[in-house]
């Protein structure tokens, strides 16, 4: 099945609950497949089922309260702020560090963490990402860097506790 | 503050999406600038940390399963709907996934593989002991290497060229140890990584040109032995020193 495990893991990271992941997972497919003829060819085939899995979480209930949570700047396309000065308290992270940047992962908004995950771990373009979010370019590269520096804050927090 | 246009970019420049006539100015940029260089680092390491806490959550044996159970039956219904297209798309649909999962996950770990030699070779351009034997002299770097790593390998003669010898130390890649040796060609510096090719991931082809993170990459095997050039420099430069260490085989 195309994509199945990376698909699962992604929406365990959006719903946080096994369970409520394989519905996601299991209505996505569905969907998917009854609506492949709205698959323009050509286009990029994943963009389209992770913009499938998305809205369909955001119209979940949990989704919803996560759409709910979301922080009020969150959507405003000014210039992102630049890299943190801070730089003598700033964290140096190790390879070893995994549990702590899951942990951090979690604590962040929704949209934050899925836009983390999209260009990191699934090493998506901007472009890539914009068709699968929905939003303009912009808006990914001013998200993005938002999300990277509250990652950073957070990381920073787990590890002052 | 002089640095902020380049802060900036800097997320853009290591997510491969900044142009590159922009990308060679930055480059140009973070070898003159400590505090640019340290910020680039510490990108890195965050970029690298989301990549390795990214695969996190496995499917159950028992949904895929199920899940499976259910495309088959929704199949043989869309069959029995007279829908051939149906199944055909379907098929296309499984295959295209398929291929694009094998190229992506292919790609991915040529990509990290390449991008962690970026990391280290990084982390010897900010390092303020960047080598561990000094010389200009191939005849002190190689014996020092002895039993350090569990090989050999020869240097090149570097007499009319315009390459000089910095140093080495001892890398790791993949858990394995190797020689990073480095190099300078007017102001650039280089480093060649040498690791012995089992264990390694595998790179498609033995001889690869490839680009990480703006770096130029050149990468090929020999004797069991899989080695990366990587810089700054221009191509004709790595591809000068390359041949110049395959000649010395």
């Amino acid at each position: 099945m195309p994509l199945f495990e990376r698909l699962y893991n992604f929406a365990h990271w959006l719903t946080q609950d096994r369970e409520e992941a394989e519905d996601l997972v299991q209505e996505t497919y569905a969907k998917a497949l009854k609506g492949f003829s709205s698959f323009q060819p050509g286009t990029n085939f994943r963009a389209w089922i992770y913009r499938i899995l998305r809205n369909t979480f955001f119209t979940s209930r949990t989704g919803l309260k996560a759409a709910a949570m979301v922080p009020l700047d969150l959507e405003s396309d000014q210039a992102a702020i630049p890299a943190a000065k801070d730089t003598p308290e700033s964290i140096l992270l190790q390879r070893s560090d995994r549990e702590l940047v899951q942990a951090a992962l979690c604590r962040l908004p929704v949209p934050y963490r899925e836009v983390l995950l999209l260009c990191e771990f699934e090493e998506m373009s901007y472009q890539e990402i914009s068709a699968t979010l929905a939003i303009p370019m912009g808006t990914v590269m001013s998200r993005l860097s938002r999300a990277r520096r509250a990652l950073r804050d957070t990381v920073r927090e787990l590890q002052a506790d | 503050m002089a640095c902020e246009p380049w802060t900036a970019k800097l997320d853009a420049y290591f997510d491969g999406e900044l142009p590159a006539d922009e990308a060679r100015a930055l480059n140009e940029h973070l070898r003159g600038c400590a505090t640019c260089t340290a910020e680039s680092l510490r990108k890195l390491q965050l970029k690298h940390a989301i990549q390795a806490a990214g695969q996190r959550f496995a499917p159950d044996p028992a949904f895929r399963a199920r899940i499976q159970k259910s495309i088959a039956a929704r199949r043989s219904s869309l069959w029995k709907w007279g829908g051939l297209q149906a199944l055909a798309t379907v098929s296309v649909l499984l295959i295209a996934g398929a291929l694009l999962l094998t190229l992506s996950r292919d790609r991915r770990g040529e990509r990290q593989l390449m991008s962690e030699l970026a990391d280290l070779h990084v982390a010897t351009l900010a390092s303020s002991n960047p080598v561990d034997v000094v010389s200009t002299d191939r005849h002190t770097v190689k014996p020092w290497f002895a039993g350090k790593i569990p090989f050999t390998f020869n240097l090149p003669e570097l007499q009319d060229s315009p390459f000089v010898l910095v140093g080495g130390k001892v890398s790791y890649l993949d858990q394995s140890p190797g020689a990073e040796l480095i190099f300078r060609v007017r102001q650039h510096q280089i480093s060649v990584f040498i690791f012995q090719e089992r264990g390694l991931r595998e790179i498609r082809g033995n001889e690869a040109v490839r680009t990480a993170l703006s770096f130029e990459v050149r990468s090929w095997a020999h004797n069991g032995l899989r080695y990366f050039v990587i810089g700054d420099a221009s191509g004709q430069d790595l591809d000068t020193l390359s041949e110049l260490i395959k000649a010395a085989g």
